[in-house]
């Protein structure tokens, strides 16, 4: 081929199916026999479960089994376990209470899972989980992490009296305070990072098979990971062994990290498909997402920067209590402190930082990790810090920035990464010429003579992807590996099927994995399949999250490719006599160096599987390659950002009037598809910045915006068009130089966004969500002051 | 969604028999907020009566001096109507700001206002034009028909068959959506009726109110600048997630002042 695959945009191969609804997806499943599972949910956010009464909902119609957290403790169904120890400050281990799967004595939340109905329809089991008699008695409930803290809080788990599951820092305090103590000014902000609920348009569903034939199960899941999925159910919760059960994750309408984890659901139909000895699906009502799906964000933060009289940054220091819900998520735990004070650094030479982190129980859904998961609260605190300093030294916040930008690589940060590449300067230089960053004052003017008040904002993120070295990431408390693995399966005639442990649900691999390979074996990407989701089909798999899919997945399917092009050579050599070391190969072409002498692809393909003239002696037949993949660093995407808002002072709504964004992804492997993840991130972001926003009632824990009339997820006339760019220093550590991509919008935009708003009205900071009522009462408030 | 009676009656006189029959029987319009509420579980009546098969209830007519809208109108037909944007072009506007374009195809007229939900739109073009609400029993004067948050003066078996509203010298509705569910936190239709001046509010309180000091300002001239210090007070109204009474209040004053001004337009 004479053009390359890789940058191409290439239309993606899915859409066909997902836009004529040929989409299969978990609740699409019908098994033979199927029943349907309904589960009974705690109404209040604390209380004792004094007794359940099952036999009315048993004596309804159609019902087939009524189970509770006793019936799964008889049956020594094991708690929902967490994938990161965190070690706290005092050296001892984070508090880990039991997590069952079905309560047990006690609820902790609104939506928790006291029992669960199976029968032999959905509406059945609709109608008697409404017979379940349950008789609580109420407890005294707390929502907000700080108050939780406090003497006299309602305590959640035995073995954490003070709700404190643990405290942890990072950094060298004793240098932060003597460099604070030094410092000509010291900006300071107490800011609140709210409450996100993911909202992902495919609600989380499950269905669970056992056949007695094979003694083993198959379970139907909206998973981002079937392979995690399965170790930890397997090996921690059912105690099965793993090749018994088969997860599979079909078609899956979006996660932004909401399907990492392993639920409670997911654990109870599985579990029920035995005793039943039917299938049992579940799949979660809208309502149902809103209350038991995981939650983001959450911090209350205090964060500090010390300067120099050049405003120079000198220190950081920075104090966080982090909301984890009533128990811990799976990855619950590394998120507000690996993966969140590992980026204070940003794109900066702060020299020294110093991190504390405390992590509560609170009487509300387990929060875990939300598109960018500890990166957006940390580029959040960077960011807003990094604005406000400028204004409090008097210097243009683009200034300020440069003054302090990391300029050599690689990088060794005082938060423990290690920087390998970028260019902060370029993003910046790009992204204020885009967004017309001299013409503000012009439009500012223009604006005030329409009632309006105009500002801008900045906001220049790093984060980190593709999290690893599995060895560090050991050290530090995961419980799992962070590699990836592929497989290059060649057929006889030169198609080709690809198996790749990242999986889909939106980013588009069935594309981008294909590209990549079609691209390196010169085949046409028609003759590419990527087959994703299957704990049967896919060797083994650690999933997507956190940006890794490309960088990690897709290095794993380079090296497969490397040793099917190794093979290649071998076939070629024997077929044009040639000594192997004279095979040059080319997307898809074995040549013998200095000679006209070629092979295509497809004739080694079929050389190695009709194996007459081949090498029998020395090689296999066969063209079917696998690699597993560990990263030896994390990539650095980073870019720069520059919001405008216009602000109306009779209403205080705020209307993002530009939003200029220049991205260092490395390599790019189909601009589209950056595109639309750029865009879907930039969206959610500004959701954060200006709509959303989770509210529990602070007394009796009631979740308030518990359906999309009361949680405002943006819509697109909530947002403006976008203007993209790129600016590319390839990942130096991956062979195709790719970062990640899918997290950064989401990851940079709420700073940008507040830090315009905050411009426009001239106040130090605003909490977010910036509705119009929250903006209207800072200008009020504005008002008086003047 | 709990089983129910279903009934599909093809004339007024039936469905309203129909109607009366129990305490749990109601009638189904669109569905835009029954059935949701229904779906939720939220209520569960035991007969839904459909009014979806009786022709009478449908349709629009205008003479000029009165623009007639059929019960069973959907939303989406008054806002596309060539005749209601040349007699009324606020209502026709209003129409097109209800919801989106799923509800705007099935909601109609009749089942907004039966429903009379305290930030629903229409009930501020019934009673800013001073239309009457005709029911298979009476004619009901806009300013007696609004009773209370979901409430109203229809009776078990009466149903609404059509509204008529007086043909306006100018109006406007200017409407503060909830960013959420788009629903009106204030939503202002004002109207110059020839015979005076009409402002009601929606959404700002628990049902839709007149706001009798503006209209007091506006009637000695009608210009935006005659409101612009006339305070709403911000006793009983409503305070949510979503805006504070003391929000409303101020946002009644900017929702008026705007919908005088597009109303000059």
């Amino acid at each position: 081929m004479a053009t390359s695959l890789i940058g191409a945009r290439v239309a993606r191969k899915e859409d066909y199916r997902f836009l004529t609804g040929a989409g299969q997806y978990t609740d699409d499943v019908a098994l033979p026999g199927q029943t349907y599972a309904v589960f009974v949910r705690s109404p209040h956010a604390h209380a004792k479960i004094k007794s359940i009464k099952k036999d009315k909902a048993l004596a309804a119609r159609g019902v087939l089994a009524v189970y509770t957290g006793d019936d799964l403790a008889a049956a020594k169904v094991g708690g929902l376990p967490c994938g990161w120890l965190i070690t706290g400050t005092d050296g001892q281990p984070m508090k880990e209470p039991p997590h069952p799967p079905l309560a047990q004595g006690k609820v902790r939340y609104v939506g928790d899972h006291v029992a669960v109905v199976i029968a032999e329809s959905q509406s059945a089991a609709r109608d008697a989980a409404e017979l379940v008699q349950v008789d609580y008695e109420a407890l005294p409930a707390v929502v907000n992490a700080s108050k939780a803290t406090q003497k006299g809080a309602p305590a959640l788990h035995d073995i954490a009296p003070d709700n404190k599951c643990y405290t942890w820092a990072l950094g060298d305090k004793a240098a932060v305070d003597a460099a604070f103590a030094k410092a000509a000014h010291v900006t300071k902000l107490d800011f609140v990072n709210n409450r996100l609920i993911p909202n992902a348009i495919e609600p989380r569903a499950a269905n669970a098979t056992y056949s007695r034939a094979e003694d083993s199960y198959t379970l139907y899941v909206a998973s981002q990971n079937p392979h995690v999925e399965r170790l930890l159910m397997t090996a921690f919760v059912l105690g099965l062994p793993e090749h018994k059960v088969r997860v599979v994750a079909p078609d899956v309408g979006g996660g932004f990290g909401s399907k990492i984890y392993l639920y409670a659901e997911d654990v109870v139909v599985t579990w029920a498909s035995r005793q039943l000895g039917r299938p049992v699906k579940w799949t979660a009502e809208r309502s149902e997402s809103f209350v038991s799906d995981a939650h983001g964000r959450d911090h209350h933060t205090v964060a500090e920067m010390a300067m120099d009289k050049d405003g120079k940054f000198l220190a950081m220091r920075v104090r966080t209590t982090a909301n984890l819900g009533a128990y811990l998520s799976t990855f619950a735990s590394c998120i507000p402190t690996i993966l969140y004070a590992t980026l204070l650094a940003g794109q900066y030479t702060t020299p020294v930082i110093y991190c504390e982190v405390t992590a509560v129980f609170t009487n509300t859904a387990p929060v875990d990790a939300y598109r960018g998961a500890g990166r957006p609260e940390a580029t959040y605190v960077v960011e807003r810090l990094v604005e406000t300093a400028a204004r409090d030294m008097k210097l243009d916040p683009a200034e300020i920035r440069r003054r302090n930008f990391i300029k050599t690589f690689p990088y060794q940060t005082p938060v423990a990464l290690m920087y390998d590449t970028g260019n902060y300067d370029a993003t910046l230089d790009a992204v204020m010429k885009m967004a017309d960053v001299t013409g503000f004052a012009r439009r500012k003017e223009e604006a005030a003579k329409r009632g309006k008040l105009r500002g801008l904002g900045y906001c220049c993120y790093i984060e980190a992807c593709g999290i690893a070295p599995s060895n560090i990431a050991g050290a530090l408390g995961a419980r799992a590996g962070l590699f990836e693995a592929g497989e290059i399966r060649v057929h006889p005639t030169g198609s080709v099927t690809v198996f790749t442990g990242s999986h889909a649900h939106g980013q588009g691999h069935e594309t981008t994995f294909a590209q990549v390979v079609a691209d390196k074996l010169g085949l046409p990407i028609e003759s590419v399949d990527v087959v994703h989701g299957d704990t049967s089909k896919i060797l083994f798999g650690m999933g997507t999250y956190g940006s890794r899919s490309i960088a990690v997945g897709g290095t794993a399917i380079v090296k497969a490719l490397d040793k099917i092009i190794a093979k290649g050579k071998k076939i070629a050599a024997h077929l044009m006599e040639a000594a192997e070391t004279d095979i040059e190969y080319d997307k898809g072409v074995f040549k013998v160096a200095g000679t006209d002498k070629q092979k295509m692809f497809g004739e080694i393909a079929f050389a190695a599987y009709v194996p007459h003239n081949y090498p029998l002696d020395k090689l296999e037949p066969g063209l079917n390659e696998n690699a597993f993949y560990d990263p030896t660093n994390f990539t650095f995407p980073a870019g720069s950002y520059v919001c405008e808002v216009e602000i109306d002072r009779d209403t205080g709504v705020t209307k993002v009037v530009n939003f200029s964004a220049v991205d260092d992804f490395g390599k790019i492997i189909n601009p589209m598809i950056v595109e639309g993840q750029v865009h879907g991130g930039l969206t959610q972001g500004i959701g954060q910045a200006l709509t959303e926003n989770c509210r529990y009632d602070p007394e009796s824990g009631q979740l308030l915006t518990g359906s999309f009339t009361d949680y405002c997820v943006p819509r697109a006339d909530d947002v403006p068009s976008y203007r993209l760019d790129t600016r590319e220093t390839p990942c130096t550590h991956n062979p195709l130089g790719v970062k990640g991509c899918g997290e950064a919008g989401a990851i940079g935009a709420p700073a940008a966004v507040m830090n315009a708003i905050t411009d426009a009205l001239g106040i130090r900071d605003l909490p977010m969500p910036a509705t119009a009522e929250t903006v209207w009462k800072a200008i009020q408030a504005n008002k008086k002051a003047a | 969604m709990h089983a129910f009676n279903y009934h599909r009656p093809s004339s007024v006189a039936d469905a309203s028999k129909q109607a009366g029959a129990g305490a749990d029987v109601r009638l189904l319009a669109g569905g835009q907020s029954l059935v949701q509420a229904m779906k939720l579980r939220l209520s569960a009546p035991s007969d839904l009566v459909d009014l979806n098969a009786i022709a009478e209830l449908r349709g629009i007519k205008s003479d000029g001096k009165t623009v007639t809208v059929g019960a069973m109108t959907r939303h989406a037909e008054v806002a596309g109507s060539a005749d209601v944007k040349k007699a009324i072009p606020a209502l026709a506007a209003l129409a097109g700001m209800i919801g989106d374009r799923q509800v705007r195809n099935q909601g109609t007229i009749g089942g907004s206002l039966a429903n009379n939900d305290p930030a629903a739109d229409y009930p501020a073009a019934v009673l800013g034009l001073g239309a009457t609400i005709v029911t298979n029993k009476r004619k009901i004067d806009a300013d007696k028909f609004f009773k209370g948050m979901f409430e109203t003066a229809l009776e078990r078996g009466e149903i609404i068959t059509q509204v008529s509203f007086p043909v306006p010298k100018r109006a406007a509705y200017v409407k503060f959506k909830n960013p959420a569910s788009r629903f009106a936190i204030v939503g202002v239709f004002a109207a110059d009726t020839g015979n005076g001046v009409r402002v009601a509010v929606t959404g700002a309180g628990p049902s839709v109110f007149r706001q009798t000091d503006m209209e007091k300002a506006l009637s000695s001239k009608f210009d935006p600048a005659s409101v612009a210090n006339v305070r709403q007070k911000a006793d009983g109204l409503n305070s949510d997630l979503h805006a504070s009474a003391e929000y409303r209040a101020h946002l009644v004053t900017v929702m008026t002042k705007r919908a005088v001004e597009a109303a000059m337009k």
